[in-house]
């Protein structure tokens, strides 16, 4: 439990936690099922942990954590084809840092670099890029995962890579897309949300347009949300004021930084660069259609699975593991019996125990196994 | 990656490539900028500007406040640390290859 003034404005969290009862109590008076709100992104579930917003709601009212962590849903089929690639002895492979700990069915690039793999974090492509230029006689892979936040970052180095003449660098692409994710989610039987706390960074990029399909086909809410927890608070009680009033449609809470339309420059630069994928793989859900890009045909020279062909692996999940039903709100994470035993931060199972923005790892840092109390 | 870095551009590195150096909480380091630029504005319009980064990326203009308040919570949660540590590091390996002249 972390102490309101915490809050950059304690008077304003206190004012919305009221407000958050109020209107929750009288949502609950008409309905017996509580509502269960999905905030789709990692950096939500983060500030939700952070700031303890789960121990003041409402008993009727209770997040479910959804897929929007990159790191987490990354498949261990997808690492393995890493770690084939870095182990060539030309190969400079590189990544973010948070990607180096996933485990594949063959470990992590961590444990990759400790076996002697050339592997290295970067902070940006550009860096990637940079060490190609620095290294001629070695080639540079960058394994380019996020989802439309990112995206856009890795298309413009192809774009400079390309006016640079650069020949040794390429990009093992597994950049993903939240749209058909959450529409693949929605269209599950009994799909059991009531409304979603939506990407703040994601909509920044492709503005607030593409979620107008959630009201319209679904007829749920979705308010678009920053990240510090006053943003937070004030999207949920957003979504709870259309779930009461009978309404749904997108709001946009976060619009000091998302503008309806997004970035221009950087959509332009990803519709040059990409092409969409048929399918998709991802930890913990499966495979769906059209959740991912890869690069389109002008660009082959730069795309590591042309020039190195790894295997393509399809590795299954974990024996044991529940992620998907974690992801959804089906169960909580403590209802799983992989957790804080064989699937804990330091050698996780599960795609939601790999970075701090899992729904896992974050009731792991922040609550120990007391959630199971 | 996600949640993005807010920092203050402090200088324009190379105006045909888009690339403008950022103060980020002390750490300088060159960054992207052409999703914040506007056609036919000469990038120098952007010096003391406030933007969000996205792994090297300044990919949205934000106001003073709201770049502060984002650098307390991101130290708040300890995310700051590792972001810079990562932005300094890679920064550093780039100045030190001299291989800042990727140009286009």
């Amino acid at each position: 439990m972390r102490f309101i003034d915490e809050f950059r404005d304690p008077a304003l969290a206190e004012k919305l936690f009221t407000e958050i009862a109020q209107t929750a109590k009288r949502i609950g008076a008409v309905r017996e099922r509580p509502v269960t709100i999905m905030e789709v992104c990692g950096g939500h579930t983060h500030t939700i942990f952070r700031y303890a917003l789960e121990s003041r709601m409402p008993d009727n009212v209770q997040f479910a954590h959804g897929p929007g962590c990159p790191v987490c849903v990354l498949p261990r089929g997808r690492v393995d084809d890493a770690i084939t690639i870095a182990r060539r002895p030309e190969v400079i492979f590189t990544t973010f840092g948070d990607a180096m700990r996933v485990p594949g069915a063959e470990g992590s690039l961590i444990q990759a670099r400790a076996a002697g793999a050339d592997v290295r974090m970067v902070y940006s492509p550009l860096d990637a890029l940079a060490l190609a230029v620095a290294n001629p006689d070695r080639e540079v892979v960058f394994f380019a995962l996020g989802f439309e936040t990112t995206t856009p970052s890795t298309a413009l180095t192809v774009l400079r890579a390309a006016r640079s003449g650069v020949r040794n660098f390429s990009l093992l692409c597994h950049h993903i897309t939240i749209i058909p994710t959450l529409r693949a989610l929605l269209e599950q039987p009994d799909f059991p949300i009531d409304g979603f706390i939506g990407p703040g960074h994601v909509s920044m990029v492709i503005g607030t347009k593409p979620f107008h399909f959630i009201p319209e086909e679904f007829g749920l809410p979705l308010v678009v949300a920053g990240f510090e927890p006053l943003d937070v608070l004030q999207s949920l009680l957003m979504v709870l004021r259309q779930i009461e009033m009978g309404r749904a449609c997108v709001e946009n809470q976060y619009s000091r930084v998302v503008p309806p339309d997004g970035n221009k420059a950087a959509m332009a630069a990803v519709a040059q660069v990409y092409e969409t994928r048929p399918q998709c793989e991802w930890r913990g859900l499966g495979t769906i259609a059209e959740s991912g890009v890869r690069l389109a045909e002008p660009w082959a020279a730069f795309d590591a699975e042309r020039r190195f062909e790894p295997a393509a692996r399809h590795t299954p999940d974990p024996e044991g593991c529940r992620c998907n039903e974690v992801l959804v709100g089906r169960i909580r994470p403590w209802d799983c019996a992989a957790f804080g035993t064989t699937c804990r931060p330091d050698a996780p199972l599960g795609a939601l125990m790999v970075s701090s923005e899992g729904a896992c790892a974050a009731y792991y840092q922040y609550q120990g196994m007391k959630g199971a109390a | 990656m996600c949640l993005g870095i807010p920092g203050r551009i402090s200088a324009i590195l190379d105006e045909a490539n888009s690339l403008v150096e950022v103060d980020v909480a002390g750490v300088k380091r060159s960054v992207d900028a052409v999703c914040v630029a506007e056609v036919d504005v000469p990038l120098s319009d952007l010096i003391g500007t406030w933007v969000l980064i996205h792994v090297g990326f300044a990919m949205s203009r934000i106001d003073e406040a709201e770049a502060l308040e984002t650098l307390r919570i991101l130290a708040e949660i300890g995310e700051l640390d590792g972001e810079l540590a990562a932005m300094r590091d890679s920064q550093e390996a780039r100045n030190s290859h001299e291989a800042m002249e990727i140009q286009g």
